[in-house]
C-alpha cells in the first residue's frame, strides 16, 4: 500500500481487499466457533449429558450397589415395565393430569383476572403488585410448611376462619381425606403460580396500544366484550407462553407435594413426579425411578414442541 | 483478547470439571503407616446433639492420637452424601449410619467387617446387634440406643382420674376420657413414610404380629387399634400427616393428653417447665404379651476405604465410641440407653427418666432383623395399608391385601 507509483491505486486495491476480507471473514469464523464452543461444550455436559445418562440408567438395574460396585447390569426395558405395571402408575398419571390441568386453569384465570386489573392505575397499585410477587420469592420448602399449618385440621387457621364465618360446620379434611388432599395441594399451587402468571400476561397487556381500546369503545366494545375481542386476541402469543411453561413447571411439581402430604392420604397425590422421587431416592432403584422420569420428560417434550410451534407461528404474525 | 481469553477459559474450566470426577483414585496406602487424621461423616447436626457427640469424638481421637476431620449432614442427606462419596472414592474412614440402612449399605460391600480387626459386640443387646450385622458378620456397632414408648401429660391423667393404660382395652378407654373439646386423648404419627411405619411396630410386634406375614389377624388387629382410637374421636386423623416433631409439638401444645414417641424429644419437652409429663411402656393387647417395640439409633461403621492403615485405626475408634464409659457418657447426655446389658442397671437407677425406655430396650427388635435389605418393601406396604385404613379407604383387615396389590 506504500508503493504508490505508477500504478492505480485500485489495481492494487483490489486483490488486496479480497485477501483482507477473506482474513478478516476467517477471523470471524473462528471468533464465531469461540462463542459458540464453550456453550456447546456446556450444553452438552449441563444437558445432554443427563440426558443420555437417564435414558441409559432407565436401561440398567442401577441401584444402592452400584455407587459401591459400578456394576449395573442391562435389563432393557424391565424398569418401565415394572413402572408401568405397578398399579401406581396409573393412579399416578391420572393425578398428574388433574394437577396440572387444575393449577394451570386455576393460575392463568386468576393471574388474567389480577393482571387485567393492575392495568388501571390506582394508589398502591405498583406496591400491591410488587407484593403479589412474595409467593415466588418464598423457598418452596418454607412456603409447604406454611400451608401445612394452615391446612390443619382442627387448629389451622384456614378451617379456623371457615367456621368462625360460619361458612362450615366441621372442619374439612384438607390434608386427610384422599378426596380432598388433590383439590388442597392443587390450591396451594395455583397460589405458588399466581406472580408467573401475572408477570407475563400484565408485561403482554402494556402491549396493546391504548387506541384499540378507544376505537372500540366507540363501536360499543366496552368490558367484558372489549377483553375478548381485543385484549384476548392481541395477547395470544404471550398466553401460549405463559400456558405451554405453566404446564411444563407444573408437570415436574415436587417439593410441594412431598411438604404437603408426602403423596399421601393413601396415595390420593402420587404423581409421576413423586413416585420417581419415591423410586429413586428412598427405595434406591435408581433405574425405575430415571424409567419414570423418562416418561414425564417425553410428555414435557410434547408440550414443548407445542410451545416451539406457537412460537414459530407467533412470529410469522 | 478478551473474547479468545474468555473461550479458552471456559474450555480449560470444563476440561478441568471433566478432570476433576477421576481424581483422587489410585496410591495405595502402607499399611504399616502411620495414622495421624480420621475422616468422619454423621448427620448430628442439631443441637445439642451435634457437640455432645463431637465431646464423645474428641475423647476417643485423644486416646487414640489423632486428629478428626468431621463432616456433619442434615439426616435427609446422608444417604445421598454417602452414595456421592462412594462412586467418587472418598468414603471417610469413619462413618455413621442409621441402623436400618446398616445392612443395606453392606450389602453393597462398601463396608468392612469389623471382626477382621478383632471388634466383635459381645454382651451387646442381640436386637442392636441383629441390625448391624449380615450373613453373621458385624458391620456396624450403635453405642446408644432409643425405642418409642407412651408418653403422657400427667396433669390430664390426674384430672381424669387416670392411670397410664397398660393393656390396649385400657389404652382405647383412655384415650376416650382424655378427649376434650381442648385436646384429644393420644397422638401418634401415621404419616406416608418410613416414620408411619416405625409408629406402628409397638403394636403390631406386641401383638405377635411379623413383617413376614402383614396378612395376619394379629397384624389386623393392631390396625385396628389405631383405626379405632381415630374413628373414636380419640386421635386427630392428622395423625395421617404428622410427623413425630408434629406430634410432640401437638403435646407441648396442650393438644394431646397422650402421645407415642421417643427420648430424643426430651430436651424439646423440657423447655416447656409447665409441662408435667412422664413415660409408660407400651400397653399390650392381651395380659401376657411381652411389649416389643423397634429400635432406634444409629452406628458406627469403618468403610472400605482402601487404606489398611487407616481402616485399622478407624476400628479402634468405632470401638472406643462403643465402651463402657463413652456409651454410659453418650446415654446420660443424649437420652438414649446403652447397649451393652451390662450396663443397663445401673443406667436405669442413674436416669429415671429413661426407666421405661431402658425397659422396653432390653426386648426391642431392629427392623432389618428378620426381613435383611427387603425390608423397606415391607415398611411400604405397612405405611400404606395404614394410610387405607385411617382413610376409611379400607378395612384393618382388608388394608394389607389391598397395600399388597398396589
Amino acid at each position: 500500500m506504500t508503493q504508490t507509483s505508477t500504478v492505480a491505486p485500485t489495481e492494487i486495491l483490489v486483490p488486496d481487499v479480497t485477501t483482507s476480507v477473506d482474513s478478516t471473514r476467517r477471523r470471524e469464523r473462528l471468533a464465531q466457533l469461540m462463542f459458540i464452543v464453550p456453550a456447546a461444550l456446556v450444553l452438552l455436559a449441563l444437558f445432554g449429558y443427563p440426558i443420555v445418562k437417564n435414558v441409559v440408567m432407565s436401561l440398567q438395574a442401577y441401584d444402592l450397589r452400584t455407587f459401591f460396585t459400578g456394576e449395573a447390569p442391562f435389563v432393557g426395558l424391565a424398569n418401565y415395565v415394572e413402572v408401568m405395571s405397578s398399579r401406581l402408575f396409573s393412579r399416578a398419571m391420572v393425578n398428574t393430569a388433574l394437577f396440572t390441568v387444575g393449577s394451570i386453569v386455576g393460575q392463568f384465570v386468576i393471574g388474567m383476572a389480577l393482571a387485567v386489573f393492575f392495568r388501571k392505575k390506582f394508589p398502591l397499585s405498583g406496591t400491591l403488585r410488587a407484593l403479589l410477587l412474595l409467593p415466588w420469592l418464598l423457598p418452596m420448602i418454607a412456603s409447604s410448611a406454611a400451608w401445612r399449618a394452615i391446612l390443619e385440621q382442627d387448629s389451622g387457621i384456614l378451617n379456623k376462619t371457615l367456621r368462625g364465618m360460619g361458612l362450615i360446620d366441621s372442619p374439612i379434611p384438607w390434608l386427610t381425606s384422599p378426596s380432598v388432599a388433590l383439590v388442597a395441594v392443587i390450591m396451594v399451587n395455583i397460589w405458588i403460580g399466581i406472580p408467573f402468571n401475572v408477570t407475563l400476561l400484565y408485561s403482554g397487556l402494556q402491549d396493546i396500544p391504548e387506541e384499540l381500546y378507544e376505537a372500540g369503545a366507540l363501536d360499543g366494545a366496552t368490558g367484558w366484550k372489549a377483553f375478548w375481542h381485543i385484549t384476548l386476541p392481541n395477547l395470544r402469543a404471550v398466553v401460549s407462553v405463559v400456558l405451554v411453561l405453566g404446564v411444563v413447571y407444573t408437570l415436574k411439581v415436587l417439593d410441594i407435594i412431598l411438604g404437603l402430604t408426602h403423596g399421601g392420604p393413601a396415595n390420593a397425590t402420587q404423581t409421576l413426579a413423586t413416585q420417581s422421587y419415591e423410586r429413586s431416592f428412598v427405595d434406591f432403584e435408581f433405574g425405575q425411578g430415571a424409567a419414570l422420569s423418562n416418561v414425564l420428560i417425553v410428555i414435557s417434550l410434547v408440550f414443548a414442541l407445542v410451545y416451539l410451534r406457537v412460537n414459530r407461528r407467533a412470529i410469522e404474525d | 483478547m478478551e473474547r479468545r481469553l474468555l473461550g479458552a477459559t471456559a474450555l480449560a474450566s470444563v476440561a478441568l470439571a471433566l478432570a476433576g470426577c477421576g481424581a483422587d483414585r489410585g496410591v495405595a496406602q502402607d499399611p504399616n503407616a502411620r495414622v495421624t487424621t480420621l475422616s468422619i461423616l454423621d448427620y448430628y447436626n442439631n443441637q445439642p446433639d451435634k457437640t455432645l457427640v463431637q465431646a464423645g469424638l474428641d475423647t476417643c481421637a485423644t486416646k487414640l492420637g489423632v486428629t478428626l476431620s468431621r463432616e456433619v449432614v442434615p439426616g435427609a442427606d446422608l444417604i445421598s452424601k454417602i452414595l456421592q462419596r462412594a462412586s467418587s472414592d472418598t468414603l471417610p474412614d469413619v462413618m455413621m449410619v442409621d441402623n436400618p440402612e446398616v445392612k443395606q449399605i453392606a450389602a453393597a460391600g462398601a463396608l468392612a467387617p469389623l471382626g477382621d480387626y478383632g471388634v466383635t459386640a459381645d454382651g451387646f443387646a442381640p436386637g442392636i446387634v441383629d441390625a448391624t450385622s449380615l450373613d453373621g458378620k458385624l458391620y456396624g456397632l450403635a453405642p446408644v440406643v432409643n425405642t418409642i414408648a407412651l408418653m403422657y401429660n400427667t396433669e390430664m391423667l390426674a384430672e381424669a382420674g387416670i392411670a397410664p393404660p397398660t393393656t390396649w382395652a385400657e389404652l382405647r378407654d383412655a384415650a376416650k376420657k382424655l378427649t376434650t373439646p381442648d385436646h384429644y386423648g393420644i397422638a401418634f404419627s401415621a404419616n406416608a413414610t418410613y416414620e408411619g411405619s416405625w409408629q406402628f411396630l409397638p403394636a403390631m410386634w406386641t401383638n405377635g404380629g411379623d413383617e413376614t406375614d402383614l396378612k395376619s389377624p394379629q397384624v389386623a388387629e393392631a390396625l385396628q387399634l389405631w383405626t379405632d382410637l381415630v374413628n373414636q374421636g380419640s386421635a386427630s386423623r392428622s395423625v395421617l400427616n404428622w410427623t413425630q416433631g408434629d406430634v410432640k409439638d401437638q403435646f407441648v401444645a396442650g393438644k394431646a393428653a397422650m402421645m407415642l414417641n421417643g427420648p430424643w424429644q426430651f430436651p424439646a419437652l423440657d423447655k416447656f417447665p409447665d409441662l408435667k409429663w412422664s413415660v409408660a411402656t407400651f400397653p399390650v393387647n392381651r395380659p401376657g404379651q411381652t411389649v416389643t417395640t423397634p429400635l432406634g439409633g444409629e452406628a458406627w461403621t469403618v468403610p472400605i476405604t482402601g487404606k489398611p492403615a487407616s481402616q485399622r485405626v478407624a476400628a479402634q475408634f468405632v470401638a472406643c465410641l462403643n465402651s463402657p464409659e463413652q456409651q454410659m457418657e453418650f446415654a446420660r447426655t443424649r437420652f438414649a440407653v446403652p447397649t451393652r446389658t451390662d450396663l443397663l442397671p445401673q443406667f436405669a437407677a442413674e436416669v429415671p427418666s429413661m426407666a421405661a425406655f431402658t425397659k422396653q430396650v432390653a426386648t426391642a427388635r431392629a427392623r432389618t432383623g428378620k426381613l435383611s435389605t427387603s425390608w423397606p418393601k415391607a415398611a411400604t406396604a405397612m405405611y400404606t395399608a395404614i394410610q387405607l385404613a385411617l382413610t376409611d379407604q379400607s378395612t384393618p383387615a382388608e388394608a394389607f391385601r389391598q397395600a399388597d396389590e398396589s
